[in-house]
């Protein structure tokens, strides 16, 4: 394998530190990262994956996208959903998107799931936390169909359904009633729709549509807002104006005084 | 020896959004339905208004033990005073009992924000707006809780004088019809309930005028 696809990256520095922590004891208000907050699933049904997700990206308590994407690409048999913040979600798996494409290219194969999890994990690890990003990662190779779910110390879990983000436990109770081995594909996108929708409705941090994206043996499937269970409830009738420009107050003209008077006397000024 | 700090907080705030306007002679007070805690909502369907006197009705968003507690408080004294003066207090009048029995407890304060809305005796729509510790004003329409800062610029574009600069000084009453502030509030509630996690499910609007009370709701978005 060759190496300078895999170079180890310096890492960060963590210079700042001390001082960013003097900073905050006095007082200040360290920037907020844009997290998802979040509901994705993943299960493995009879003939592939099914990786389900909420569209809601919030700032706090604001909501930041009405419709973001969270299933992320990693390789035309292998997607991913991401957790956690934002900007590390799809940092990490375009990298490791890149990586897959260039060790493709390098093998003349498909792209396994356990390379891409070996990939993402060990990225993770080095950061220690640092890149917090929460991945259920599902696709359908040569030995089959995998998902594993892999947390941002870089731990992973090799299972037949998953869940994560802020509204994972409300997705796992679905998953813990209903599911069951050989599922067909309608029932199993049935499952995930209903999983994210119980994460949408019932917590505050996941919202808005639902996406899914079904991966079996050479074809795969990105149904992107699969269901809009939530559109806007109240539009008025009559609609509203706003005015086009700032609204002039008072208007006060002072002409600026002539320092000098210039008179002209017979003949040209220049003139000696 | 440095001081200690707590490990707990008697607080929590259960979120959701309160609104208030004030027409020509009627007032409109709204509260989303929604009451949450963290992440999880735990009902959809809780009303954040209390009726404190016939012309009188609060709406606060915040801590809603506390927020039950001052309407309790509020409640009880209002009967006294009927009791005691053989007649209902004006709004103005629980305005002035709010703040006192808010700045009671300054310095454990009941975490409510609260927003009284109702008609003056003159019959004219009055919107009273508080802060925590009890600091109130009369102004003509007034927003508070977690969605109060997307809902309030909107409000200042749609009802509010272009400045205090300019004379002769613009009534803080809005001139819009009451069905035209009652459109308002649902429209600022739906757009809220677009961005803000805490504010949903449904509104409940209850309008006041010369004529009584009236009530409606609209849902909103419960995700």
């Amino acid at each position: 394998m060759s190496t300078e696809a895999m170079d180890v990256p310096k890492g960060f520095s963590f210079d700042l530190c001390r001082r960013n922590e003097m900073l905050t004891k006095k007082g200040l208000k360290s920037p907020g990262y844009l997290k998802t907050g979040t509901t994705i699933v993943g299960l493995i049904f009879e003939n592939g994956v099914i990786l389900g997700a909420d569209t809601r990206a919030t700032e706090g308590p604001i909501v930041a996208d009405k419709n973001c994407e969270k299933i992320h690409y990693m390789a035309p048999n292998i997607y991913c959903c991401g957790a956690g913040t934002a900007a590390d979600t799809e940092a990490v798996t375009d990298n490791i998107s890149s990586q897959l494409k260039l060790h493709r290219y390098h093998t003349g194969r498909e792209s396994r799931v356990v390379t891409a999890l070996t990939l993402l994990k060990s990225h993770l690890f080095r950061y220690q936390g640092h890149v917090s990003a929460a991945l259920v990662l599902g696709g359908v190779d040569v030995t089959g169909p995998h998902l594993h779910t892999i947390y941002p110390h870089g731990s992973t879990d090799t299972l037949p359904y998953a869940t994560m983000g802020s509204g994972s436990l409300a997705a796992m109770a679905i998953f813990e009633s209903e599911y069951r081995e050989g599922l067909t594909r309608d029932e199993g996108v049935n499952l995930v729709t209903k999983a994210i929708c119980s994460g949408i409705f019932n917590d505050l941090g996941s919202g808005s549509n639902v996406d899914v994206c079904v991966i079996t043996k050479g074809k795969k499937e990105y149904l992107r807002n699969h269901l809009t269970p939530n559109p806007r409830t109240y539009i008025s009738s009559k609609g509203y104006t706003f005015s086009k420009k700032t609204e002039v107050l008072l208007t006060k003209i002072t002409p600026l005084k002539e320092l000098v008077n210039v008179v002209q006397v017979g003949g040209d000024a220049m003139e000696e | 020896m440095p001081k200690e700090h707590a490990n707990w907080s008697p607080y929590d705030n259960n979120g959701g959004t309160c609104v208030a306007i004030a027409g020509a002679d009627y007032c409109v007070i709204a509260a989303d339905t929604r009451m949450s805690t963290g992440y999880s909502i735990l009902t959809r369907d809780y009303s954040k208004i209390c009726k404190l006197a016939d012309k009188s009705f609060m709406a606060s968003s915040g801590f809603q033990a506390d927020v039950k507690a001052l309407q309790k408080v509020l409640s009880s004294r209002h009967l006294i005073y009927q009791h005691q003066h053989n007649k209902q207090m004006s709004c103005p009048a629980m305005a002035q009992l709010l703040s006192n029995t808010l700045y009671y407890k300054r310095f454990f304060p009941y975490y409510a924000f609260n927003v009284l809305g109702g008609l003056d005796s003159e019959g004219k729509g009055c919107v009273f707006t508080y802060d925590a510790v009890g600091s109130y004003e009369r102004v003509g329409y007034s927003a508070q809780g977690s969605g109060a800062t997307l809902i309030t610029p909107f409000l200042d574009n749609q009802l509010k004088s272009p400045s205090p600069l300019l004379l002769p000084a613009k009534d803080a009453v809005t001139p819009l019809s009451e069905a035209e502030a009652v459109d308002l509030v649902k429209t600022c509630f739906s757009s809220a309930t677009e961005r803000d996690i805490y504010t949903g499910d449904s509104v409940e609007i209850i309008i006041l005028n010369a004529s009584g009370v009236r009530h409606e709701s609209e849902q909103l978005r419960k995700d």
